[in-house]
């Protein structure tokens, strides 16, 4: 009878908050994307001006802080909902446009259209993201509902059915629960693709009186920041699918694994554990039914490694995070020993949505092999920046060009770096694949847990091979002597080739190690390390030969074989930016009026490139290093 | 580094005063630690020495605790703190430029911290605003697209007014010489 007590528990407790959030509607209500993005691009001034003009003027308006929309090539954003008008979203915000909405929206009832930048709601005056062309592609199960909610009110999910899934859980058997995991195919987000349904059955049969749930996320990859987004935008999603594991697997106590460089996304999360506490949500009988769990952040310490799950363990047992052998597997034997399920961030969220709408409607969605949506952080040398959500088996090419509008500034596509430090960059011929975790592991990449930056014509992709091994090379433990020293031995050989001190037989050896360094380590951080070169040496082969053969940096991103040169007929003789410009002073005006660079002093800072006058553009780079004759 | 006057006694009361609410169970090593680590700002070596104590375990482990994780420093940052991003969306695009200036400008390596403690120099990754790459954390605040120019005017408002900015935005081209 506990059950039907659950559901009229729910009932009441999302009445109220609807109650709440329909009054929240009835005003003029602005929404300021506050995100890590949004705050990074100046939210908060934004939000301050908003409220002092409010209060300045005497209107009538709410103002909350919501999270990550994925269109951060926009941010500061701001949605406004005054009755009367269409749901308004406003991009690049800042003070300035805050006092013009607030005066003329708000005050008189003129929406300036020309600074908004999309219509939530369909109406016959603006466009809404339907009209967008990454639309046909956006498909969002996870960033649902990142960026419209109020991250820190509990109220705000409740309303949009939050915590359903749980009620609905716990009218459910735990084996139920299981085999709709089984059935929808998901498969886990933290890179590696394990299927979820195979690591909670074994956790469920595994016996113990104390099991653990752990969310991971570490989120190492130095270039992606999709996990967090979602933690600061939505965590209760995250937290709803970890309270479904739990009651499916038999656990009864959970960690929240966060590194400690994501301050709000710690806080937000805490945030949320301790109101969804108060409602009954967590803790003893959750919703007064006899199921129990409660949950924890831990913070982690920032080692790429610990997002290795047996180095996590090993971390959050206060010892240092370095893998172990396996088996036993966490789901068998993990936190202090005790069957452990270990799921990344995106995983999670997915759980709360398979149960709220079904695995056969999970299943719809994606490819046969891996169903379901991949969230990646879009950037690099792409003009929309951001977030976003597309069905697994959309093409790279459609992410890139479709979705993100292509390579801005006339530039010419080099590659796509995708997976990070354990992945790899794919060239032009390859956009055509589907995304997914098979196709890309087959093209030399991996999934990874979705970074995904663009590069363009000025990238060099030795010097990207080299940036991702330095990475791994770093933070490899040093358990495994080949991850340890191999990674060492192919940096200094990357090393080499960038400053032109190659040889055609180094990349020989490179490939050697690359075989070496995956055969003899035990972790996938050693053993996708060598990934960026492997990638990089089979697709872009001619720019290693480049910098061996020529000493010639295609891209001209090798400082040391660069050099800055002032075109003289290009170079007006009046003005003088670029000598000022010059940190190091190596900037000299000739006896003939004319500027130059002395070669001697020069950085290569690019600043005087950077700051000569678009009309001139005298300054350029040469690749290799040899002054033109005059 | 020297430990500054009175320094001793206000690391040894912290480490008490933490240890007092963790508690010295071994799990709890790097809760401590990270503490510790935010109410002095770093991890002096006598802390680690009383931390391995009170935990009754051997100091090595707390070192190696210490040495480990990137989050943890062992020298005390500088009054104002500059983060570089080295992501890769920020390495791609110069992080590293902005970096190479800031060590040239300051006369330190990244991870160290100006004798007078008035300056440290660290490198980050991705904070999240890859947009604005390439950026720099200047003591939390974020600064995009930092061009050498940006730098020596990050510098100079510190310089000249010997504090920070609250002025944000407005772009010093010139005024190079520091
Ligand atoms: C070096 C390394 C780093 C990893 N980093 C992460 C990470 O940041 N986040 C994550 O969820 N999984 C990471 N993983 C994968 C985890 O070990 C684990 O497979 C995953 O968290 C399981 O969750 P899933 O089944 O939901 O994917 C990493 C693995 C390795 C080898
Ligand atoms: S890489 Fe620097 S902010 Fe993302």
């Amino acid at each position: 009878m506990k059950i039907a007590t659950a559901a009229e528990h729910y009932a009441g407790m999302k009445a109220k908050a609807e109650q709440k959030i329909n009054s929240l509607q009835e005003k003029t209500l602005i929404r300021v994307g506050a995100a890590t993005c949004g705050l990074a691009a100046g939210a908060q001034k934004v939000k301050d001006t908003f409220v002092e003009e409010i209060k300045h003027k005497g209107l009538d308006a709410e103002i909350i802080e919501v999270g990550c929309m994925g269109h951060c090539y926009a941010e500061p954003m701001a949605i406004i909902s005054k009755p009367g008008f269409p749901a308004l979203c406003y991009g690049h915000m800042d003070e300035g446009l805050a006092k013009l909405l607030v005066e003329e929206f708000l005050g008189n009832d003129d929406p300036c259209y020309e600074y908004a930048l999309v219509a939530l709601e369909p109406n016959d005056i603006f466009p809404t993201f339907s009209d967008f062309p990454r639309d046909a592609y956006e498909k969002k199960i996870i960033l649902e509902h990142c960026g419209f909610i109020d991250p820190e009110d509990i109220d705000h999910y409740l309303a949009r059915e939050g915590y359903a899934s749980l009620v609905k859980t716990l009218q459910m058997k735990p084996e139920e629960i299981i085999s709709a995991m089984v059935d929808s195919g998901l498969r886990g987000r933290g890179g590696a693709g394990f299927p979820v349904g195979k690591k909670w059955t074994i956790c469920r049969n595994t016996p113990s009186e104390i099991k653990y749930i752990i969310c991971n996320a570490d989120e190492g990859d130095p270039g992606a920041f999709m996990d967090r987004s979602v933690l600061e935008s939505n965590p209760h999603q995250v937290i709803e699918g970890m309270l479904i594991c739990a009651y499916a697997v038999g656990a009864t106590k959970g960690y929240i694994y966060v590194r400690n460089e994501y301050p709000l996304a710690v806080q937000r999360v805490k945030t949320a554990i301790e109101q969804a506490r108060k409602k009954g949500l967590l803790g003893s009988a959750i919703l007064d039914s006899t199921f129990s769990f409660d949950l924890e952040v831990f913070e982690g310490s920032g080692a790429f490694v610990c997002g290795e799950e047996s180095a996590l363990i090993n971390s959050m047992e206060g010892k240092m995070g370095v893998p172990q052998a396996r088996p036993p597997y966490m789901a068998v034997s993990g936190f202090w020993g005790r069957p452990t399920v270990l799921n990344n961030v995106k995983t999670f969220a997915y759980v709360t949505a398979i149960i709220k709408k079904g695995a056969g409607w999970f299943r719809e969605i994606g490819t046969e092999a891996t169903p379901g949506t991949a969230v990646f952080t879009l950037v690099g040398k792409v003009a929309n920046t951001g977030l976003v959500e597309v069905p697994m088996g959309t093409t790279l090419r459609q992410l890139v060009f479709d979705i993100g509008e292509g390579i801005p500034n006339d530039k010419e596509f080099k590659a796509v770096q995708i997976g990070g430090p354990s992945g790899g960059c794919l060239p032009e011929e390859t956009l055509d694949i589907p995304i997914d975790f098979d196709s890309l592991e087959k093209a030399g990449a991996i999934m990874g847990s979705g970074g995904l930056v663009v590069l363009d014509e000025d990238d060099c992709m030795v010097a990207i091979a080299r940036y991702f091994l330095e990475f791994t090379q770093q933070e490899s433990c040093g358990k495994c002597t080949f991850c340890r020293l191999g990674t060492k031995h192919m940096l200094d050989i990357l090393t080499r080739i960038t400053q032109g001190k190659g040889s055609l037989a180094d990349l020989d050896i490179l490939q050697e190690l690359a075989e070496d360094i995956k055969m003899g380590s035990l972790c996938n951080l050693g053993k996708t390390a060598p990934n960026p070169i492997l990638t990089t040496l089979r697709y872009f082969r001619d720019e290693y030969e480049a910098h061996i053969l020529e000493g010639r940096c295609p891209a001209r991103m090798c400082k040391d074989l660069i050099l800055y040169y002032i075109v003289p007929e290009k170079c007006t003789k009046l003005c003088n930016v670029c000598v000022g410009s010059c940190p190091v002073e190596a900037i000299y005006t000739r006896e003939d009026g004319l500027k130059a660079i002395d070669q001697e002093k020069c950085v290569k800072c690019d600043n005087c490139l950077k700051t000569c006058p678009p009309e001139h553009n005298a300054v350029i780079k040469l690749s290799p290093p040899v002054l033109p004759e005059e | 580094m020297p430990l500054l006057e009175g320094e001793e006694e206000i690391i040894c009361n912290s480490v008490t005063d933490i240890l007092g609410k963790l508690g010295t169970s071994r799990e709890k090593l790097i809760p401590v630690l990270q503490q510790v680590q935010n109410k002095l700002g770093y991890l002096p070596t006598l802390a680690m020495h009383k931390i391995a104590e009170n935990m009754k375990i051997p100091a090595v482990d707390v070192y190696g605790i210490a040495t480990f994780y990137n989050q943890f420093r062992l020298n005390p940052p500088g009054k104002h703190q500059f983060k570089v991003c080295m992501g890769t969306a920020c390495y791609m695009v110069g992080g590293n430029i902005a970096l190479d200036s800031f060590e040239r400008r300051l006369s330190i390596k990244e991870g160290e911290t100006t004798p007078d403690r008035e300056f440290s120099l660290e490198r980050v990754a991705c904070v999240g605003c890859c947009t604005l790459a390439p950026v720099v954390l200047v003591d939390e605040e974020v600064e995009g697209h930092v061009t050498p120019t940006r730098v020596d005017g990050i510098l100079l408002t510190f310089e000249t007014n010997g504090e920070k900015k609250t002025e944000e935005g407005t772009e010093e081209e010139g005024g190079s010489e520091v």
